[in-house]
C-alpha cells in the first residue's frame, strides 16, 4: 500500500478528532455549525481517499452523499433555522469547558482501549482509525447530553452519525449501498423534522433551551 | 400504502381503516404460504419469512387493523373538541400508514442494515405522531424520544458496523454479509470478540426501543402525550419489532460466543425492568402513563424469558409477546376512550365507568385482570411458563419476578377499580366508541390463555426452536 495513502488517512482522522474537540469546546453557535461542516468535509476526504486506495468505486459515491447532505446541505439548513430564530448567542454548557475537554480526554483514552484489540483483526486500510471513530461517536454523544440547548443538540446528533459513518468506513469500507442510502434518507428527513420542531419548541416556550422541557417528570 | 396522504376529509379514516385491512389480508395469506411451505425468499434474498417473523407481521397487521377500527371514532372527537385539524389528522393518517409500513419493512427485511434503516424511519414516523396535538408537554415528549431514541439506535448502528467487519471477514464483501440468514449459516465462525461488542453496541441501541429500564425514561412520556391510537401501536407494535431485532442479534452472538453472555445480559437488564416497572406503577396518576409502566414490565418479562434461552422459556417469551401486544393495545383502545369520556387522563377524575358506558368499563377491567395475569387469560399462561422455567433454570430470580407482579398487581387493581366502579356525572360519548377491538382481543387473549390451537403451538415450537438453537 502507498505509505502516502495511509499517512493522509491518519491526517484526516486526527483531524476528526481535533474538530470533535473543538465542537465541545465552541461556545457560539455560527462557528459550531461550521466545525460541523468542516467535519463533514473531512469525512468525505477521508472516505475519498480509502476510496482511491481501494479502488472502491461505491465510496466515491458514499463521499458524494455526504458532501451533498452533511457539508452543504444540513448546514445551510442550520444557517436557515438560526436566523429565522436569530440565535447567535453564546451556547451555555452544564459543565465548564476545562472540565469537559478532561472528560474528552478520558473518553478518548476509553475508546481507543476498547477499539485497539478489534482493530487488529480489521482488514482495511484504516483500521488504526477505528479507536478515533469510537471516540467522535462518545465525543458527540457528551455534547449532546452537555448542551442545553436545541440547535446544539442536534448538531451533535449530526456529528455522532458523522462519526459512525467514518467508523464504517474505516473498519469496513463503507456499508452496503442500499444500507448506506436508507440511513442518508433516515437523517435528511430527522434534520427536516427536527427543524420543524425548532419552530414548533420557540413558538411553545418563546426560546430553544432545553431546560423548559421538564415539565414531564416522575413526581 | 402510502396514498393515505391524499385524503383528509371525511373519507380518510375510511380509507385508513381499508389500508391495514388489505395489508392485513395480505399478512394472513403470506402466513399460511409460510405455514405450507417453509421459509420464503424475495428479491435476491433481502426479504424473507421465516417462522420467526411470520407470526410478528401477521400479530402486527391484525392490531394495526384493529388500531386503525378504534381510531375511526375517536379521531372524530378528537376532532369536533378542536384537538385535531384537517391537516393534522392528515398528517396523522399518512404517518399511520408509514408507521405500519416500517414495522413490516423490519420484520420481513433479511438485511441487518435495513432493519436499522426501518426502525430508525419507524422512530421518525412515530416522533411525528406523538407530537401531532401540537401541545407544550406532547412537544416536550416528542422531542426527548427524538433525542434519546436518536441516540440509542445510533449505538445500534455502530453495533450493526462492526457485525458487518466480523461477517466481512467470513462472508466477504460481495456475498451479502449482512443478510442475516448468510450470517446465520456462518455464525460459528465469526469472530468472538468483535461480536460481542457488536451486542453490546446492538442491545444498548434497541434496547432503547424496547424500553429496558435505564433507557425508559421516553416510554412513559410519548405514551402519555400522544393520541391514544398511538400509544395503542408503540406499546403493541413498536416495542415487540425492537425485542424482535435483538432477538436476531442474539441467535447470532450465540452462535459465535459460544457463551451465554447475551442471555445474560437480557435477563439482567429484563429483571430490572420488571422490577423498576413494577415499582414505578404505584406513583402514576396519570393512566396512559401507568399502563406505559406496565408496558415496560411486560417488555422486561419477555426480554428476561428469551435470555434464559432453552425452547419452554422462548416459548413463553414468544406468547408473551402475542398477548401482552393483543392485551395492552385493547387496554388503550378502552383508556383512550374513558380519557376523552372524562375530559382529562388523570385517574383520580375518571370514574364510573360502568354507570355511564358499561361496555367500555368492562372491558378496561377485564383488560386489566387479563394484564395482571389472571388465570383464564394468555398472560397468566405466559407469566406461568416463564416463572415456572425460572425456577428451574435461575432459581434466584424467582422471588424477584414474583414480588415484582404482585407490586403490580396491588398497583395497578387499586387504581383501575374506583375508575370502574364509583360514581360519576359525565355525559356518554357523541360517537359510539368501536369497542369491537377490544372484545376481539381479549377474546383472542382469552382464547390462548385456555387453549392454543396445535397448529398455533406447532408455529411457536418453530420459532422458539429458531431462536434457541435446538
Amino acid at each position: 500500500m502507498n505509505p502516502l495513502v495511509g499517512q493522509l488517512i491518519n491526517l484526516f482522522a486526527a483531524l476528526m478528532l481535533l474538530l470533535a474537540f473543538a465542537m465541545i469546546s465552541q461556545r457560539r453557535v455560527l462557528t459550531l455549525i461550521h466545525l460541523f461542516a468542516l467535519q463533514g468535509a473531512t469525512l468525505v476526504a477521508c472516505t475519498a481517499v480509502v476510496g482511491y486506495a481501494t479502488s472502491q468505486s461505491h465510496l466515491y459515491l458514499s463521499a458524494g452523499i455526504t458532501l451533498a447532505l452533511k457539508v452543504l446541505l444540513i448546514p445551510w439548513l442550520l444557517h436557515r433555522v438560526i436566523n429565522r430564530l436569530s440565535v447567535r448567542w453564546d451556547v451555555e454548557t452544564l459543565i465548564n469547558i476545562p472540565t469537559m475537554m478532561l472528560i474528552g480526554i478520558v473518553l478518548v483514552i476509553f475508546a481507543f482501549n476498547i477499539a485497539a484489540p478489534i482493530a487488529q483483526l480489521s482488514s482495511s486500510v484504516a483500521r488504526g482509525t477505528l479507536g478515533i471513530a469510537l471516540a467522535c461517536v462518545l465525543l458527540s454523544f457528551m455534547m449532546m447530553i452537555t448542551r442545553s440547548k436545541a440547535v446544539p443538540q442536534v448538531i451533535g446528533f449530526l456529528s455522532m452519525e458523522n462519526g459512525l459513518f467514518f467508523a464504517a468506513v474505516s473498519a469496513t469500507y463503507g456499508m452496503p449501498m442500499v444500507v448506506e442510502l436508507g440511513i442518508a434518507l433516515d437523517v435528511l428527513v430527522g434534520i427536516l423534522i427536527l427543524g420543524v420542531f425548532m419552530f414548533q419548541i420557540r413558538e411553545q416556550f418563546d426560546s430553544l433551551d432545553i431546560r423548559h422541557l421538564e415539565k414531564l417528570k416522575e413526581d | 400504502m402510502l396514498l393515505a396522504l391524499l385524503g383528509h376529509r371525511g373519507f380518510a379514516r375510511d380509507l385508513n381503516v381499508a389500508f391495514s385491512l388489505a395489508t392485513f389480508i395480505g399478512a394472513c395469506g403470506l402466513t399460511l404460504r409460510v405455514v405450507s411451505e417453509g421459509p420464503l425468499f424475495a428479491w435476491q434474498r433481502e426479504f424473507f419469512i421465516d417462522p420467526l417473523n411470520v407470526f410478528l407481521v401477521a400479530l402486527t397487521a391484525f392490531v394495526a387493523l384493529t388500531t386503525a377500527i378504534f381510531s375511526r371514532p375517536y379521531m372524530r372527537v378528537e376532532e369536533e373538541r378542536g384537538k385535531m385539524t384537517p391537516r393534522r389528522l392528515r398528517l396523522y393518517h399518512a404517518m399511520y400508514q408509514l408507521f405500519s409500513f416500517t414495522m413490516l419493512l423490519a420484520l420481513t427485511t433479511n438485511n441487518i442494515g435495513i432493519l436499522w434503516v426501518a426502525m430508525e424511519a419507524a422512530t421518525l414516523t412515530t416522533v411525528l405522531l406523538v407530537s401531532v396535538y401540537r401541545t407544550a408537554a406532547s412537544l416536550e415528549a416528542a422531542w426527548k424520544y427524538f433525542i434519546l431514541c436518536g441516540v440509542g439506535i445510533a449505538q445500534a448502528l455502530f453495533g450493526t458496523v462492526l457485525l458487518y467487519m466480523a461477517a466481512e471477514k467470513v462472508v466477504g464483501a460481495e456475498g451479502g454479509a449482512l443478510l442475516w440468514t448468510h450470517l446465520e449459516a456462518v455464525k460459528g465462525q465469526l469472530d468472538p470478540q468483535i461480536i460481542t461488542l457488536a451486542f453490546a453496541f446492538l442491545f444498548v441501541g434497541y434496547g432503547t426501543k424496547i424500553g429496558l429500564v435505564p433507557l425508559h425514561n421516553w416510554l412513559p412520556d410519548a405514551h402519555a402525550e400522544g393520541p391514544t391510537p398511538v400509544s395503542a401501536v408503540l406499546s403493541g407494535l413498536l416495542l415487540n419489532v425492537a425485542l424482535y431485532a435483538v432477538l436476531r442479534c442474539k441467535v447470532l452472538t450465540d452462535g459465535a460466543l459460544q457463551a451465554p453472555l447475551a442471555g445474560q445480559l437480557m435477563m439482567g437488564f429484563g429483571l430490572l425492568s420488571v422490577v423498576t416497572g413494577a415499582f414505578f406503577l404505584s406513583r402514576q396518576r396519570d393512566v396512559k402513563r401507568m399502563f406505559a409502566y406496565s408496558s415496560i414490565e411486560h417488555m422486561g418479562l419477555s426480554t428476561f424469558a428469551f435470555g434464559m434461552g432453552g425452547p419452554v422459556a422462548t416459548f413463553a417469551g414468544l406468547l408473551h409477546m402475542t398477548v401482552h401486544s393483543l392485551t395492552k393495545s385493547a387496554i388503550f383502545f378502552t383508556v383512550g376512550h374513558a380519557a376523552q369520556k372524562a375530559g382529562t387522563q388523570v385517574m383520580d377524575e375518571i370514574r364510573g365507568l360502568v354507570r355511564v358506558n358499561p361496555t367500555i368499563g368492562w372491558g378496561l377491567m377485564l383488560g386489566s385482570l387479563a394484564i395482571l395475569g389472571m388465570p383464564p387469560f394468555g398472560v397468566f399462561a405466559s407469566e406461568f411458563l416463564i416463572l415456572t422455567t425460572a425456577m428451574k433454570q435461575e432459581p434466584w430470580a424467582t422471588p424477584i419476578l414474583l414480588l415484582a407482579l404482585g407490586v403490580a398487581f396491588a398497583a395497578i387493581f387499586s387504581r383501575v377499580q374506583p375508575m370502574v366502579f364509583g360514581e360519576t356525572t359525565a355525559k356518554r360519548l357523541p360517537h359510539p366508541p368501536a369497542l369491537l377491538p377490544v372484545f376481539t382481543h381479549l377474546a383472542l387473549v382469552l382464547m390462548l390463555g385456555i387453549f392454543i390451537p396445535p397448529y398455533l403451538a406447532d408455529w411457536y415450537r418453530a420459532a422458539a426452536q429458531l431462536i434457541a438453537g435446538h
